[in-house]
């Protein structure tokens, strides 16, 4: 087990750093999420939607969608010249390349949030106060599911002509229990309930968080050879 | 009184009756095959020959249909132990563009869990010219000198077994004499190589044993050097012009 995470970090960490060099995915996810925001934001009519109703869809929809350019990239940086076959070839498991490609999207996420989530908390006056903590744990778990299985479709779709619309319409239908689940914890947090309230919910992302990196993990390797 | 008994070096590769099918087509059509220490077999085929395929079953990337083929004992499609024995060389470079020569060549060896990779790296690189250019962006690099780093990137580990898909495409003539240097250092070292290209002369003159590949099967296979280039030449032609 401290083998295939090793060597999960050590992919990941090449991903990264060409991420870091490139900034090409994530400049882009940035934007998107700002524009989305904005977007939503002049498209809004707060005398007749309570700004605790609007945020959470907008905030899920923005990381969904701005989530889907890092998953693409995930496995394109893999198929130029080949690149994939030299991970494949060499004796580290399946899962730690899996791993290794979760992970780094798990971080393209996360900092993609750490930018939106401000940025929307600025945007529409929110009042984060005390439920800063709670939201940060509902967008890390959430970005977990999301990122397991954008990660197998990213595997999936990589080598397919259609890549760029393959990977939204195989994934899209698999994100939808974990939006709905964010969605609804992260109404009930900005809505001033108490945490306990979106506990149900929070506990149903940690549900589908165990289910889709378990069943991905598997589910890889059977998505490699030709 | 002394007795001088040769042994002979144990066996890197046996294949046998392999065969890989992809849906109807059969890119594998039964090839048979073994290979020691120290060998050189070179493949010679027109292209869809399936010569790629062989190299592929053969580094673990794809599973044998039928057949049996092992590597270094370990019966495929193995795992890590018989991946970690295999360097592969292919006419794709397998690098990633955003790192340095130094960055891929150190990230390869520690997916090997090479010892002593600072070392190790170096030395590679240094085999292949590249020391000089080690810390520039692979992007930056001319296809020849990517193909350099590509190959300083398979034999860094040490490989038991070295797998080369058209290694000489791209080289130019310095880095085609390093190359077939390299590879001729290694044969007197032990590992045993299979090497795929279109390039007779080049393969001959490296080669313990010669095969020509068309439909999936060998259609000449000479365990032994000593082979009639000429013969080679019009056989080579012939399987192309039927198309593989």
């Amino acid at each position: 087990m401290a083998d295939i995470l090793s060597d999960a970090w050590l992919i990941a960490r090449k991903d990264l750093t060409i991420e870091f060099r490139t900034r090409s995915a994530f400049l882009s996810a940035v934007v998107f999420a700002l524009l989305g925001l904005v977007i939503f934001y002049y498209s809004w009519d707060p005398t007749a939607i309570a700004v605790a109703d609007l945020a959470p869809g907008v905030l899920w929809v923005i990381f969904t969608f701005s989530g889907l350019l890092g998953l693409h990239r995930s496995f394109g940086v893999e198929a130029a010249d080949h690149a994939i076959d030299g991970l494949l070839a060499s004796p580290v498991s399946r899962q730690s390349i899996f791993l290794g490609k979760a992970i780094a999207n798990l971080v393209f996420v996360a900092a993609v949030q750490m930018i939106a989530i401000p940025a929307l908390v600025v945007f529409y006056n929110l009042p984060l106060g005390n439920i800063a903590a709670p939201l940060i744990a509902i967008a890390l778990l959430a970005a977990i599911g999301l990122v397991a299985v954008g990660t197998l479709f990213s595997a999936m779709a990589v080598n397919t002509r259609l890549a760029e619309l393959l990977l939204p319409m195989l994934a899209l239908p698999f994100f939808v229990p974990i939006v709905i689940g964010a969605t609804q914890a992260t109404a009930k947090l900005l809505s001033g309930r108490p945490v306990t309230e979106a506990g149900a919910w929070i506990k149903l992302l940690l549900a589908f968080d165990l289910v889709f990196v378990a069943a991905c993990t598997i589910a890889y390797p059977f998505t490699i050879e030709d | 009184m002394s007795s001088a008994t040769s042994v002979s070096p144990p066996s890197v590769v046996d294949v046998q009756e392999l065969t890989r099918s992809f849906g109807s087509r059969r890119a594998l059509a039964g090839v048979s095959f073994n290979l020691r220490a120290g060998e050189c077999l070179a493949v010679f085929g027109p292209n869809g020959a399936g010569k790629t395929t062989l190299l592929r079953v053969l580094a673990g990337l794809l599973s044998p249909t039928s057949g049996t083929a092992t590597v270094s004992g370990i019966k495929l499609p193995g795992g890590a132990d018989v991946r970690g024995k295999v360097g592969l060389i292919s006419h794709h470079t397998m690098l990633y563009e955003a790192l340095s020569p130094r960055e891929n060549v150190s990230f390869a060896a520690r997916l090997y869990r090479s010892p002593d990779i600072r070392q190790r790296v170096d030395d590679s690189l240094r085999r292949m010219s590249m020391l000089e250019r080690a810390d520039a962006p692979v992007r930056s690099l001319s296809r020849g000198m990517q193909q350099r780093v590509s190959i300083a990137r398979a034999m860094v580990h040490g490989p038991q077994l070295v797998l080369a898909d058209e290694p000489y495409s791209g080289l130019d003539e310095s880095g085609a004499r390093a190359l077939t240097e390299l590879l001729q250092d290694l044969r007197s070292s032990g590992t045993a190589i299979i090497i795929v290209t279109h390039n007779l002369p080049e393969g001959l003159a490296l080669a313990s044993s010669v095969a020509v590949m068309a439909r999936g099967r060998f259609a000449r296979y000479d365990a032994s050097s000593n082979v009639d280039a000429t013969s080679y030449s019009r056989l080579y032609r012939e399987a192309i012009s039927t198309g593989g």
